[in-house]
């Protein structure tokens, strides 16, 4: 296939495809890290997650909304605010979710799965009497738009920059929160233990209502993220909810390096394989390789020992 | 219920059958004023359909909720505002239209089982309803069982015909070739890419649009790809797109990928006012989603726009706009849903009786001349003749008419040497 071009078109092609990996890596990361965090550190299955992100998408477009109407000259900065926004309401849905529903469920972890797959369909019609049946399209401001020329040849996209250095800061963020801080050093107190934990002093209640707001949290801020590659509708979240799992679980769920690890694999073998073959094709693959290694080491790629 | 009221009538009623079938051919001769003496029931309904003197019961059958109510409110609206329309200038033979409306959930099993409801609990005179290919094909052996009629709005693959369905969206060939002859004649194109979503219907255009171009246009296909239904990334496929360089990019990816798509090709650089694009799936109801000033400059081939010049659309439009709000848009399928209940209306009033063997043997033939999207003809096929039109996508997120066929365009459902 690659007779008819010229070394340069080729070298420029393998670039761009090198960065689209990177974008896909990104996405995969920031699609991941919440979920990672909430059946990670606490082991609920939260099936809803797509729904929290599609929160932070349509919080997002409220917030782009209200600063046409009422602040069009701040228009160009409205999306970093929303992300707080977006971060906030997800965070805080997520905090009364877990009061009212998943703190009864920590010893049924299999009934969470069900008990928040039908929060999920709740929340979706509660989208869609609110916001109403179609899509609603995010405007962006005009400089978030467009690809940035790196050469004659290359161009890259600078809502993948965006999204990338979003990536980081967040999964940065994360890291420090969760291995540095001392609020950190008390969740994975619970999870290694939490009848320990709670005998010297931790409040395990507290910490799971954070840590699940926390997720729900990311989440929302990867949806306000995703309304500049994605839909915004109120089935929306579903389209992530597969692939999010997938990282998550290959990963190894209670790690943080291996949501990063998987979403690096999966993201650079799919990326890749799009290249040379057609996109379902290149997913069929990548699956069959991930099932292939998940039966190998079932614990996904890395886990932690943790006392049973 | 109308099983009751024929027990035991049967000598007055086999009279009544007599004088209501000589009153037919008068009826169809006389203008619409006639109509407030309505026909005798027992002569426009002889097997059992829930007509009343005063009443007919239609049903409509879409998703209002799951994934696919994004697509099929539109089809809902104007359906009911064909039938409010309708009841307002009279009826039909004399009969109120009401409605009784079914939600398939977006879930195939479910639409087959309300079918059944509607047709054998209600007895329903039509069904409008359907809108992906997935529950037209549940809802078919269904339809056929218990002998229904079914008016169907979206255009879809072809390769169907049936007595007890009405197509009243385009089938492939009409869709896709008039636009393909456009293109390649307008912008000298010779080399086309090809993009879908993984499932029977772009598959089935593809091959279709893939014959048409290398052997009637005599171009070359660089790339046919498809992606899982609901994928959100195509950087890839944008970069091969870079790579090719094709003169024409033909797309008919749905769903919200469609949002994934076009946003991340104008994030790549790709620049639809120098790089031609022609899709199949992006009407008025997408672009709400995608953003207009995503996809503009993209053409799409279709057969109706919001922004159509001609009467009969200005005033179907207004009243669209005033009975389901001022920022609602107008799709062409929401155009062939609010066909669907007037092409019926027309049919009864043509066949005499509410009968569906008598409408399926009428409705070759059946005119519609106030269609917003002009005029249409129901084809022997039960498909539409209808004309083939290419827009263009403006920052506002309406269509600017640029072709259009000078006649219409025949419908074709099994197309010779195109399988």
């Amino acid at each position: 296939m690659f007779g008819d071009y010229s070394i340069g078109d080729l070298g420029s092609i393998f670039v761009m495809q090198g960065f689209a990996g990177l974008i896909l890596f990104s996405v995969y990361v920031l699609m991941a890290l919440g979920l990672a965090i909430i059946f990670g550190q606490m082991g609920v299955i939260n099936m809803a997650h797509g729904e929290f992100m599609i929160l932070g998408a349509y919080v997002t477009w409220m917030t782009s909304n209200l600063f046409q109407a009422y602040l069009p000259s701040l228009f160009s900065g409205y999306f970093f605010l929303a992300m707080i926004l977006a971060f906030l309401a997800s965070g805080a849905l997520g905090m009364l979710v877990e009061w009212v529903l998943i703190r009864h469920l920590y010893k049924r972890p299999l009934d969470t799965l069900l008990a928040t797959w039908g929060l999920s369909l709740m929340l979706q019609q509660a989208y869609r009497s609110v916001f109403g049946a179609r899509e609603v399209g995010v405007e962006l401001p005009q400089w978030m738009l467009g690809s940035l020329r790196v050469t004659d040849s290359i161009e890259v996209p600078i809502n993948g920059v965006f999204v990338m250095c979003l990536t980081v800061l967040i999964t940065i963020a994360v890291a420090y929160v969760l291995y540095m801080s001392r609020w950190g050093r008390q969740v994975r107190a619970v999870v290694q233990n939490r009848v320990m934990a709670g005998a010297v002093g931790i409040n395990t209640e507290k910490v799971d209502r954070y840590t699940f707001g926390l997720g729900c949290g990311i989440a929302g801020v990867a949806g306000s993220a995703f309304t500049m590659i994605g839909s915004t509708g109120p089935t929306s979240g579903q389209l992530y909810i597969v692939d999010t799992f997938l990282v998550v679980v290959f990963g190894g769920a209670a790690s943080l390096l291996g949501t990063i690890a998987s979403a690096f694999s999966i993201s650079q073998t799919q990326s890749t394989l799009e290249f040379f073959m057609s996109g379902s094709m290149a997913k069929v693959l990548t699956l069959l390789a991930v099932v292939g290694i998940l039966m190998l080491r079932p614990q996904g790629l890395f886990a932690l020992k943790v006392r049973k | 219920m109308s099983d009751e009221a024929n027990k035991g009538l049967l000598s007055p009623l086999r009279r009544k059958l007599l004088m209501g079938m000589a009153a037919v051919p008068a009826i169809t001769m006389l203008p619409r004023a006639s109509f407030a003496q309505a026909p005798a029931t027992s002569a426009v309904n002889t097997t059992g359909l829930a007509v009343t003197d005063t009443e007919v019961t239609v049903g409509i059958l879409h998703s209002a909720t799951g994934t696919m109510a994004i697509s099929e409110t539109g089809s809902i609206q104007a359906e009911k505002l064909a039938i409010e329309q309708i009841n307002a200038a009279g009826g039909v033979l004399g009969r109120k239209i009401k409605f009784i409306q079914e939600d398939g959930a977006s879930d195939w099993p479910t639409f087959a089982e309300k079918a059944k409801k509607l047709l054998v609990n209600d007895k329903v005179a039509a069904i409008m309803g359907c809108w992906t290919s997935a529950s037209r094909k549940a809802v078919l052996p269904v339809v056929e069982q218990y002998n229904g009629m079914l008016y169907y709005p979206t255009f879809y693959e072809g390769l169907e015909q049936s007595k007890n369905v009405i197509y009243t969206g385009q089938e492939a060939t009409q869709q896709i070739l008039a636009g393909l002859n456009w293109i390649a004649k307008e912008k000298g194109a010779k080399s086309f890419f090809f993009i879908g979503s993984d499932y029977i219907w772009p598959r089935t255009s593809n091959k279709i649009a893939r014959k048409h171009v290398e052997n009637v246009l005599k171009g070359k296909v660089v790339g046919e790809e498809y992606y899982a239904l609901g994928s959100t990334q195509f950087n890839s496929v944008i970069n091969k797109i870079k790579l090719t360089k094709p003169d024409v990019i033909f797309t008919d990816v749905v769903g919200g990928s469609n949002v994934a798509f076009y946003k991340q090709l104008k994030a790549a650089g790709v620049d639809l006012a120098k790089q031609p694009l022609l899709t199949i799936s992006v009407t008025e109801d997408e672009i709400d989603g995608i953003g207009g000033e995503n996809i503009a400059g993209a053409y799409a081939c279709m057969k109706y726009f919001q922004s159509l010049d001609n009467a009969n659309n200005k005033a179907f439009a207004s009243a669209f706009k005033k009975m389901w709000g001022e920022k609602t848009v107008i799709g062409d399928v929401t155009q062939a849903a609010y066909l669907g209940p007037w092409l019926w209306k027309l049919t009864v009033e043509k066949a005499g009786s509410f009968d569906v063997d008598k409408i399926a043997a009428a409705s070759p033939g059946v005119e519609f001349k106030g269609a917003p999207e002009g005029y249409v003809r129901i084809h022997e096929n039960h498909h539409l003749w209808s004309k083939t039109r290419v827009g263009r996508a403006k920052l506002d997120g309406q269509f600017e008419l640029i072709y259009e066929t000078a006649d219409l365009v025949e419908p074709d459902p099994f197309p010779k040497g195109y399988q």
